[in-house]
C-alpha cells in the first residue's frame, strides 16, 4: 500500500479533521466517548490515559507506540503493519496531537525485521506526504516520529520496560509510582499506546466516538482484532465487534475444529491468561465479560486446543516461555518462573511426586500480585487455571508416569 | 505532616516519609534486602510488602509514601504469607552453606528465616549452579550462588563510588552479578559493598575465614586514617585468641553518621588497622645501651626521661628542648602534652606540624589529603599559644643550643627524608621517642616510650570541620604500652608533679576549661555522633 492508495480510501481525512477542526481536548473527549480500551492487553480506557498527561508543563511530552507484540498467540499488530501501516501513522499523528506531543517513538520488537522495514518506509512516505514533520497540513502542529527496534525481549512490551529499553538500558520494568504519564521517557510525560489502539483512533475521529462505541458492548467500544490459532480450520486474524461470542469466533469465523475433533480448551487472550474449558466458550469476548468468568481478554490471542492436546505439555511450554522471559528483577518472578518450569518438566516427564501439584499451585499463588510488573502473574495464572481445570490429567502424569491423552492418540 | 497508623500505632511523620521509614521510627521491623537508606529505591526484592487499607494488592513499604490517614499492617496473615513466600523464593537456589560462610551470624537470610520464614521446604528441584568464590577485586570476593540479587552493590558502584565496575547480567533465573568486561572492583570504596551485601555473596578477603562474627566485640570509634574522622566500629576478637593468627582487631566497619561519612568508609581507612597488632609494636619501654636497645620498666624509663629533661632545662634553659607532638594523638593527649611541657616546664618549642616530602592526595568524597585524624584539635590546643614553628627551625642553618628532642608518634625520617631528619636529630644530645610502632625515627632514639594505638584508648579526635568525636577502647593496650596521656602523667609524676587524673574524661573536662574552642563541650554532649567546637563569640565593641 502507498500513501496514495491510503488516501484513495479516505486516509488522512481524520488527521485533517483533528488538526484543523478540533482542539486536542476535543480529540480526547471523542476517544473517551468511543469507549476505546487499550488493545495491548490491560484494557485501560485510552481517553482517560491521555487525560493523565499533564497539560501545562515545561517538558517535552512523548508518544510511544508499543509494537513489541510478544504475547504468544498474538499477531494483530503485525497485520496492521503489514496491511496498512498508514492507518497506524495517521493514528500516531492524531494521538500525538491530542496529548500535545511533538515527538513519537515507534518501538518494534527485534524479531519483526520485515515489519520494521515496512514501518521505516511508511514513516518516510508519511513525512514526504507532509503528514509528519513541520506545520502539518498548515495547522502549525509539528511532529517527528522515530523508529526503534528492540533486541528481542518479551519484557520490553511492558510499558516501563519498553521505556528503559528505548533509553538504551536493560529492559527492567520500572517501579511505580511515578507513572509514565508524569515520569516516562527521559523523565518526561509519556503516553505508551499499542499499535491496534492507535489504529482505532482513526475511525473514531472520522466517524465519531458514539459510532465507534455502538459497535461494541457497554464500556467496550468498537471492534477488536482476534488472532485465532491452534486446532482450527481457518486460523487467522479477524476483526470482530467487541462482545462477539467466543463460540462464534471459533466456529463461524475460524471454521470450527480441525479434523472435526472435539474442543478441549481455549486460551482467550494470549498465553498468560487463565484457560477456558470447552464449556465456557459462550462467553462474550469483551474485557468485562471475559473477566467475569475468571479469565482475561488480554491481547486477543485466541489459542484453540482440541481433545488430543496434553494440557501438561501445553502448560510446560508456556511456563518455559515465561521462565525464559522473566527479567529477573523481582524475587518471586525470577525464582518462581524457573521453579514452575522445573517442576512442570518433572510432572511432564513422569518424575513427579503427588505433592508437586499442590506445590505448583502454592508457588503460583506466591507469585501473584507480589511483583513490579505483571509478568509474574502472567506466568502464574496459566499454572493455576490449567491445574485447577484439568487436574485429572496432571494427576495421571504423576501417578502413571505417562500421558493419558498422548498415549491414546499414539503421539 | 501526615498521620499514619502502622499496626494500630498512630504516628505523625514528615511529608515524603516512606512506610519503611515510618515503621523504623515506630520500631516496627519490616524485612528488606534491596532497600538501603543510602541508595536509590529498587523495590525489587519484594520483602517489604505491607498491607494498606483500601488497596487490593500488597505494596512495597520502601517505595510507598505515607499519606494522611493511611492505615498500614505489617503483621497480617496476608503479609506474613507473602514475606515468607518471598523468602522461600530467595532460598530455593541458595547453597545453604552457612557453616563455611563468613556472613553466618550477620546474614539476613538467616535472621529473616528465623523471624519471618520457619516454613518447611518444598523445593524438590536441582539447584542452579553458578560462579563461586571469585576474586573480583583487591578486597572483595563474590559467590553468586549466595546472592539474592538485591542490587545494592550495583547501585553503590553507580551512585556512591561512581565507578560502575559491576552489574547484573543475563535475565530471569540466570541473572548474576558480574564484573563489567575488563573491570575489577578496585575503587577506594570497594569494601562498602561487603557491608551492604545482606547475605554472604560479597565477602571481605581480609576478614575471610579469620573469625566467626559472634566472637567479635565491637567498640564505637573514629577512623584515624585522615582528617574526615569517619565513624567506625572497631571489631575485635577477644574470645578466640587462637583464631586469625593472634590478630585482635579483625575488621573495621563504618558506623552511620549523617554529618560525616553517612554509611561509608574508604578502603584506605578500612584496612589501615594492621599496625595495631603488628610485630613492630613496642610492648615495653626501651633504653639505648651500647649494644642497642634494652627493655626497661616504666619507672626506670620515666625517671630517666625526667632526669634528662631537667638536666637540659637547668643547663641550657627550656629553649634547648623541642617537643614534636602529633596530630595522630587525641585531644586529651595533646592537652596534657601542652600542659606538662609548656605550662609546667616552660617549654615553648612545641609543634606537631612536620613538613612532608611527599604530600598525600584526597578524593572528592571522604578521603582527605591530610591523613591525620586530629590536625584541627592539635591546632586548637597546641597553636593556641602560638609562636613556634618547626619548619623555621628546620630551615635555619646554624646549630642552636639544643639538648633534648621529645618526639611523639612522628616518623621524621619518613616525612623529612633521611638526610634532613638525621641532620636535625644530630643536633640533640638526647632523643626520646614516644609511639606505638617501630619506625626509622624510633631506631635513632635514646629512649622509647611505648604508646597505645587509637583502638586501645578512650578519647576524642577533632575532624577537619571542627567536629569533636569520641573513641572507645576496643582492646587493651598491647603489652605495657600506655595511652599517651598516661605517659605524660607518668613523666609528671617522675618529675614530682603528680597529676590526679584517673580517667581520660577528667582530662577532657580540664581541656574544655582551658582551651577556648573546646568550651562547653562534654563527653555526654559529644555522644556517639560528635559535636562541633564552639564558635568563638565575636568580641563586643
Amino acid at each position: 500500500m502507498t500513501v496514495e492508495d491510503y488516501r484513495g480510501v479516505g486516509g488522512y481525512e481524520a488527521l485533517r479533521k483533528a488538526l484543523l477542526e478540533m482542539k486536542p481536548e476535543q480529540v480526547i473527549e471523542e476517544v473517551k466517548k468511543s469507549g476505546l480500551r487499550g488493545r495491548g492487553g490491560a484494557g485501560f480506557p485510552t481517553g482517560m490515559k491521555w487525560s493523565f498527561i499533564p497539560k501545562n508543563i515545561d517538558k517535552p511530552r512523548y508518544m510511544v507506540v508499543n509494537s513489541d507484540e510478544s504475547e504468544p498467540g498474538t499477531c494483530k499488530d503485525r497485520v496492521i503493519i503489514e496491511r496498512n501501516p498508514f492507518l497506524l501513522m495517521e493514528g500516531i499523528a492524531i494521538s500525538s496531537y491530542a496529548i500535545g506531543s511533538s515527538t513519537g517513538y515507534l518501538y518494534i520488537r527485534g524479531e519483526y525485521y520485515d515489519q520494521a522495514m515496512i514501518l521505516r518506509k511508511a514513516i518516510e512516505d508519511t513525512y514526504a506526504a507532509g503528514y509528519f514533520g513541520q506545520n502539518i497540513l498548515g495547522s502549525g502542529y509539528n511532529l517527528d516520529v522515530y523508529l526503534h527496534r528492540g533486541a528481542g525481549a518479551y519484557i520490553c512490551g511492558e510499558e516501563t520496560g519498553l521505556l528503559e529499553s528505548l533509553e538504551g538500558k536493560k529492559g527492567w520494568p520500572r517501579l511505580k509510582p511515578p507513572f509514565p504519564a508524569t515520569h516516562g521517557l527521559y523523565g518526561c510525560p509519556t503516553c505508551v499506546n499499542n499499535v491496534e489502539t492507535l489504529a482505532a483512533v482513526v475511525p473514531i475521529i472520522q466517524k465519531g466516538g458514539d459510532w465507534y462505541a455502538s459497535l461494541g458492548t457497554p464500556k467496550n467500544g468498537g471492534t477488536r482484532l482476534f488472532c485465532v490459532s491452534g486446532h482450527v480450520k481457518k486460523p487467522g486474524t479477524y476483526e470482530l465487534p467487541m462482545g462477539t461470542p467466543l463460540r462464534s469466533i471459533i466456529y463461524d469465523c475460524a471454521g470450527g475444529i480441525k479434523d472435526d475433533r472435539k474442543l478441549k480448551a481455549v486460551i482467550p487472550g494470549g498465553s498468560s491468561v487463565p484457560i477456558l474449558t470447552a464449556d465456557e466458550i459462550d462467553v462474550k469476548m469483551d474485557f468485562d465479560s471475559v473477566a467475569a468468568i475468571g479469565s482475561l481478554l488480554g491481547s486477543g490471542g485466541v489459542v484453540v486446543m482440541n481433545e488430543d492436546t496434553c494440557m501438561v505439555k501445553a502448560l510446560l511450554r508456556i511456563s518455559k516461555f515465561y521462565a525464559h522471559e522473566s527479567c529477573g528483577q523481582c524475587t518471586p518472578c525470577r525464582e518462581g518462573t524457573t521453579w514452575l518450569k522445573k517442576t512442570l518438566q518433572r510432572v511432564h516427564d513422569g518424575n513427579a511426586r503427588r505433592e508437586d501439584l499442590d506445590h505448583l499451585l502454592g508457588i503460583a499463588f506466591n507469585m501473584m500480585g507480589t511483583t513490579i510488573c505483571a509478568l509474574s502473574d502472567a506466568a502464574a495464572m496459566p499454572v493455576r487455571s490449567y491445574i485447577q481445570k484439568f487436574r485429572q490429567e496432571f494427576e495421571y502424569h504423576v501417578k502413571h508416569r505417562c500421558c493419558d491423552v498422548e498415549s491414546a492418540v499414539g503421539a | 505532616m501526615p498521620t499514619v497508623v502502622i499496626n494500630q500505632k498512630s504516628m505523625i511523620v514528615p511529608d515524603g516519609t516512606t512506610i519503611i521509614q515510618a515503621a523504623e521510627q515506630a520500631h516496627i521491623e519490616i524485612p528488606r534486602y534491596c532497600y538501603h537508606p543510602g541508595l536509590s529505591i529498587a523495590g525489587s526484592c519484594r520483602m517489604c510488602l505491607v498491607e494498606i487499607e483500601k488497596m487490593p494488592k500488597l505494596q512495597p513499604a520502601c517505595n510507598t509514601r505515607v499519606t494522611d490517614g493511611m492505615v498500614v499492617t505489617t503483621n497480617s496473615d496476608k503479609v506474613k504469607e507473602a514475606v515468607s513466600g518471598v523468602l522461600e523464593f530467595l532460598l530455593i537456589n541458595h547453597p545453604l552453606d552457612c557453616p563455611v560462610c563468613d556472613q553466618a551470624g550477620e546474614c539476613f537470610l538467616q535472621d529473616y528465616y528465623m523471624k519471618f520464614g520457619l516454613y518447611d521446604s518444598r523445593m524438590n528441584e536441582n539447584k542452579i549452579k553458578r560462579h563461586k568464590a571469585e576474586v573480583i577485586g583487591p578486597h572483595v570476593i563474590l559467590d553468586t550462588e549466595r546472592c539474592v540479587l538485591c542490587s545494592r552493590c550495583v547501585r553503590f558502584v553507580r551512585e556512591v563510588s561512581h565507578s560502575n565496575e559491576i552489574g547484573i547480567f543475563n535475565r530471569g533465573g540466570q541473572s548474576e552479578i558480574r564484573l563489567l568486561p575488563g573491570q575489577i572492583l578496585n575503587n577506594n570504596y570497594s569494601g562498602n559493598v561487603v557491608d551492604i551485601c545482606p547475605v554472604g555473596a560479597l565477602t571481605d578477603r581480609d576478614f575471610r575465614f579469620q573469625c566467626r562474627v559472634w566472637y567479635l566485640s565491637t567498640a564505637n570509634s573514629v577512623c584515624n586514617g585522615c582528617s574526615r574522622g569517619c565513624n567506625i566500629t572497631v571489631e575485635a576478637n577477644r574470645q578466640r585468641p587462637h583464631h586469625g593468627e593472634g590478630r585482635r582487631v579483625m575488621r573495621l566497619k563504618p558506623r552511620f553518621n549523617k554529618d560525616v561519612n553517612q554509611w561509608w568508609i574508604c578502603d584506605e581507612g578500612r584496612y589501615s588497622y594492621k599496625f595495631i597488632d603488628d610485630s613492630s609494636r613496642f610492648v615495653q619501654p626501651l633504653v639505648r645501651e651500647s649494644e642497642g636497645f634494652e627493655a626497661t620498666s616504666w619507672t626506670e624509663a620515666t625517671a630517666h626521661a625526667s632526669r634528662k629533661i631537667s638536666e637540659a632545662r637547668q643547663s641550657a634553659g627550656p629553649d634547648s628542648i623541642i617537643v614534636i607532638t602529633s596530630p595522630q594523638l587525641t585531644n586529651e593527649d595533646l592537652f596534657l602534652t601542652r600542659k606538662f611541657f609548656r605550662a609546667e616546664l616552660g617549654i615553648t618549642q612545641i609543634d606537631f606540624r612536620v613538613p612532608e616530602l611527599k604530600s598525600s592526595e584526597g578524593d572528592n568524597f571522604l578521603l582527605r589529603a591530610d591523613r591525620n585524624p586530629n590536625t584541627r584539635g592539635a591546632e586548637a590546643i597546641i597553636l593556641e599559644a602560638g609562636g613556634f614553628s618547626l619548619s623555621d627551625i628546620l630551615k635555619s642553618a646554624g646549630p642552636q643550643r639544643l639538648r633534648l628532642l621529645y618526639i611523639c608518634e612522628q616518623d621524621l625520617v619518613g616525612k623529612l627524608g633521611a638526610e634532613l631528619a638525621k641532620k636535625f636529630l644530630s643536633q640533640f644530645e638526647y632523643v626520646v621517642y614516644q609511639g606505638s610502632n617501630e619506625n626509622r625515627t624510633s631506631l635513632l632514639a635514646d629512649l622509647v616510650l611505648p604508646a597505645a594505638t587509637y583502638a586501645e584508648v578512650d578519647g576524642t579526635f577533632t575532624n577537619f570541620e571542627g567536629r569533636v568525636q569520641r573513641m572507645n577502647a576496643a582492646i587493651e593496650p598491647m603489652g605495657e604500652s600506655l595511652p599517651a596521656w598516661q605517659i605524660v602523667c607518668k613523666l609528671a609524676k617522675a618529675g614530682g608533679m603528680g597529676y590526679s587524673y584517673e580517667a581520660v574524661e577528667e582530662v577532657f573536662v580540664d581541656l574544655t576549661q582551658t582551651v577556648t574552642e573546646f568550651e562547653g563541650l562534654s563527653y555526654e554532649k559529644i555522644g556517639d555522633q560528635g559535636a562541633r567546637l564552639s564558635e568563638v563569640a565575636p568580641v563586643q565593641a
